[in-house]
C-alpha cells in the first residue's frame, strides 16, 4: 500500500484493532466504504489483555449469525460466584443456571483469550472488505483548518488521509489527547490489572468447578485479597487453562505502596483459591490498565472529522462486581461506524453531522447505561465496599458457624460487633446504604 | 508451578526489542522525587531505586501499560510513547 500525502484517500480510518475498532471496521466495510484499520501490534490482540468474559454475544449474533461456532471461544458461562474474603475465610454467593438464556445460543457470556479472539474478529472485518495494517503506530492526527483529515503513522509513508477518523486506541488513547478531545487522566480513574493464564487439564477444570462439556464459570472476589488497596480479583475458566488476576486502583496502589504482582501471589495462596489452581502451570503473565470512572471520564466524543469509541472513550463499565468493557467497546464501535456511514453518504464530516454519534450511542444503550450507573464507580472504589464490608461478612460467618461451647450469639449483635472490629462506624453504614441504593437501585 | 517469582512470570511474555527506547527516564530528575511510585506500580518491575536517589530503568521487558506515566511525580522525568509498530510485547494467551 502506498499512502503518501496525495495518493490514497480512505473514507474511514480506524485506529486500533481491538473490539471497538474491528466492530467499526466491520460495519463501515459492509456499507461499501473504503476502510483502513490500523493496529500497532504484530497482529490484532497482541497487545491486549482482558479477564475475560465477553458479554456481547447477542450484539455479535446480529452481525455474524452463530458467531461462536467459528470464533475462538473458550467456555460459555453458566456458573458465577461472588466471593467475599477475609484473610482466612471466604463466603460466596453461588449462581448457576440451566435456563435457556445461559445454556442455549446465543448464550449470556463466553470466556475468551484476547490475542485469539481479537485476531478472529479483525479477520471478519477484513472479510467484509476492510484493509488491515498491522505493526503500525499512529502518532497523531492530521488537521487542516481545524478539521481532522487523516493520521500520521510512524512509518516512511508518514501520512494517511481519510474523511472520518475513529480513535479506538484503548485506555491510554494518545490520539484523543493529541486531538484535544481528552484531558489527562487521574490515577484514581484508572485501575491496573495483572493477570496470569494458568494451564490446567480439561478434566480437572470440569471436576473442580463442577462443569460439564463446554460450560464455564466466572468467579469474582472482593475483600481481603487486595489488602487496603481498592480493587478485587477474578478467576475464569477457559478450555484447558484458568485466567486469574487482581485489579487495583492506581492511586491506591501508590498510597499503600503495594506491588501489583505481590497481590497476585497473595491471591493464589489464599485458602479459597489455592485448591482451585493447584497443579497448574503458569503459561503467561500480563498487565493492562482499565478506565474505571465511566461517565466522569468521557472525552469529547465527536469533533470535526473524528469520533472516539471503546476504552478510549471510557466506555468500560465497572460496577464493582465485574467489568463489562468488551461489549461496550463493540457497541460504541458499531455506533461510531454507523455514524461514519451516514456522514460518508452525506459527504459531510463536520461535528454537526458527526454529533449523530450521540443518538446512536443512546439507541445502543451505551450512554443510557453509563448514565444510570454513573455513581457506581466512585462508590465501588470507596474503601468500605471493597475492603471493609466483604471482610466483615466473612469474619461474621467465621463466628457464626463456629461451635465452641461458648454462648450462642444472635445475628444482629454478631454483625454489630464485627462491624466495630473492622473499624466501620454506624453512620458510615447508613451513608453507604444510601450510596448503594443511589448507585444501583434507582 | 502455580506460585511463581517475578522473574518466572516475566519469562512467559515475549518481547521484540527495538533499539530505540520507547520510555526514557531522566534518573537525575528522580533524585528529588520523594515517592518513586514507578517502582511500586510497574507490573514488570522495570524500575530500580539506587542508593544515590536516582532510578535505573530498562525498557526492554515493558508491557506498555502506561501505569508509570500516570504515577510519575516529577515534571519531565519520564517521557512515554509506544514502541515502533510490531515491536515490544506480544501476548499470545491473555
Ligand atoms: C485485567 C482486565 C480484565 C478485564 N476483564 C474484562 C472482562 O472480563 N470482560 C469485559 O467485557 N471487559 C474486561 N476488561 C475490559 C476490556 O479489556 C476493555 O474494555 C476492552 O478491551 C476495550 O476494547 P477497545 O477496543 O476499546 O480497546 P483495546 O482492546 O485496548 O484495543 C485498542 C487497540 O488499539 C491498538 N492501539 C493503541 N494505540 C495505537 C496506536 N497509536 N496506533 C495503532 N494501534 C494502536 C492496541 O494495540 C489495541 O489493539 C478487562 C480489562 C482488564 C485490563
Ligand atoms: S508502561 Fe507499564 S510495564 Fe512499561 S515501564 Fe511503565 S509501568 Fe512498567
Ligand atoms: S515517579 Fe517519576 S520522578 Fe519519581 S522516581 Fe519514578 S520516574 Fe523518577
Amino acid at each position: 500500500m502506498t499512502a503518501s500525502k496525495d495518493s490514497e484517500n480512505f473514507d474511514v480510518i480506524i485506529v486500533g484493532a481491538g473490539p471497538a475498532g474491528s466492530a467499526a471496521a466491520l460495519v463501515t466495510a459492509r456499507a461499501g466504504l473504503k476502510v483502513l484499520l490500523i493496529e500497532r501490534g504484530e497482529y490484532p490482540g497482541a497487545k491486549n489483555v482482558s479477564g475475560a468474559v465477553f458479554y456481547g454475544s447477542a450484539i455479535l449474533e446480529k452481525l455474524i449469525p452463530n458467531w461462536w461456532e467459528d470464533a475462538p471461544v473458550e467456555r460459555h458461562v453458566t456458573r458465577r460466584d461472588l466471593v467475599l474474603l477475609s484473610p482466612t475465610t471466604s463466603i460466596s454467593l453461588d449462581f448457576r443456571s440451566s435456563s435457556a438464556g445461559y445454556v442455549e445460543p446465543p448464550y449470556n457470556g463466553f470466556t475468551i483469550l484476547r490475542p485469539k479472539f481479537d485476531r478472529w474478529f479483525a479477520e471478519q472485518a477484513e472479510a467484509a472488505g476492510a484493509f488491515l495494517l498491522c505493526s503500525t503506530v499512529v502518532d497523531d492526527v492530521i488537521r487542516e483548518d481545524g478539521q481532522v483529515v487523516g493520521v500520521k503513522v510512524r512509518r516512511d509513508e508518514g501520512e494517511i488521509r481519510g474523511d472520518v477518523v475513529i480513535a479506538c486506541d484503548g485506555v491510554n488513547s494518545w490520539l484523543a489527547r493529541k486531538a484535544g478531545m481528552q484531558r489527562d487522566l487521574h490515577t484514581h480513574e484508572l485501575s491496573l490489572g495483572v493477570k496470569e493464564v494458568i494451564g490446567l487439564d480439561e478434566a480437572a477444570i470440569r471436576e473442580r468447578f463442577q462443569l460439564s462439556g463446554d460450560e464455564g464459570m466466572a468467579l469474582e472476589y472482593v475483600g481481603a485479597v487486595t489488602g487496603n488497596v481498592h480493587g478485587g480479583a477474578f478467576l475464569y475458566t477457559n478450555k484447558n487453562s484458568l485466567s486469574l488476576g487482581v485489579l487495583g486502583q492506581l492511586s491506591s496502589l501508590v498510597e499503600q505502596k503495594t506491588r501489583p504482582y505481590d497481590l497476585l501471589e497473595g491471591f493464589k495462596s489464599h485458602p479459597a483459591i489455592a485448591p482451585l489452581v493447584r497443579g497448574g502451570t503458569l503459561r503467561e503473565y500480563s498487565a493492562h490498565l482499565i478506565p474505571e470512572a465511566g461517565w466522569y471520564m468521557f472525552p469529547q466524543l465527536f469533533s470535526d472529522g473524528m469520533l472516539v469509541a471503546g476504552d478510549a472513550a471510557g466506555f468500560c463499565l465497572a460496577t464493582g462486581l465485574y467489568i463489562e468493557g468488551i461489549n461496550y467497546a463493540m457497541q460504541s464501535g458499531l455506533a461510531a461506524g454507523q455514524t461514519a456511514v451516514e456522514a460518508c453518504k452525506r459527504r459531510e464530516y463536520s461535528r454537526y453531522t458527526l454529533s449523530l454519534y450521540m443518538d446512536v450511542l443512546r439507541e445502543r444503550h451505551v450512554l443510557t447505561d453509563f448514565r444510570a450507573y454513573r455513581h457506581a464507580p466512585k462508590f465501588v472504589n470507596g474503601e468500605r465496599l471493597q475492603n471493609v464490608y466483604p471482610e466483615m461478612a466473612a469474619r461474621a460467618s467465621e463466628s457464626l458457624f463456629r461451635v465452641d461451647g461458648s454462648r450462642k450469639q444472635k445475628l444482629l449483635p454478631l454483625y454489630w460487633r464485627t462491624l466495630r472490629q473492622v473499624g466501620a462506624k454506624p453512620h458510615h453504614v447508613v451513608q453507604d446504604l444510601f450510596q448503594v441504593a443511589r448507585a444501583y437501585l434507582w | 508451578m502455580v506460585m511463581t517469582t517475578h522473574e518466572e512470570k516475566m519469562r512467559t511474555a515475549r518481547f521484540r526489542v527495538d533499539d530505540t527506547p520507547h520510555i526514557v527516564v531522566d534518573g537525575e530528575k528522580c533524585r528529588s522525587c520523594a515517592v518513586k511510585s514507578c517502582i511500586t506500580v510497574c507490573p514488570a518491575g522495570l524500575f530500580v531505586g539506587l542508593d544515590d536517589g536516582t532510578v535505573l530503568f530498562n525498557y526492554e521487558n515493558c508491557f506498555e501499560c502506561g501505569a508509570c506515566f500516570y504515577v510519575c511525580a516529577e515534571e519531565g522525568a519520564l517521557s512515554w510513547s509506544y514502541p515502533k509498530g510490531g515491536f515490544g510485547v506480544t501476548f499470545r494467551e491473555s
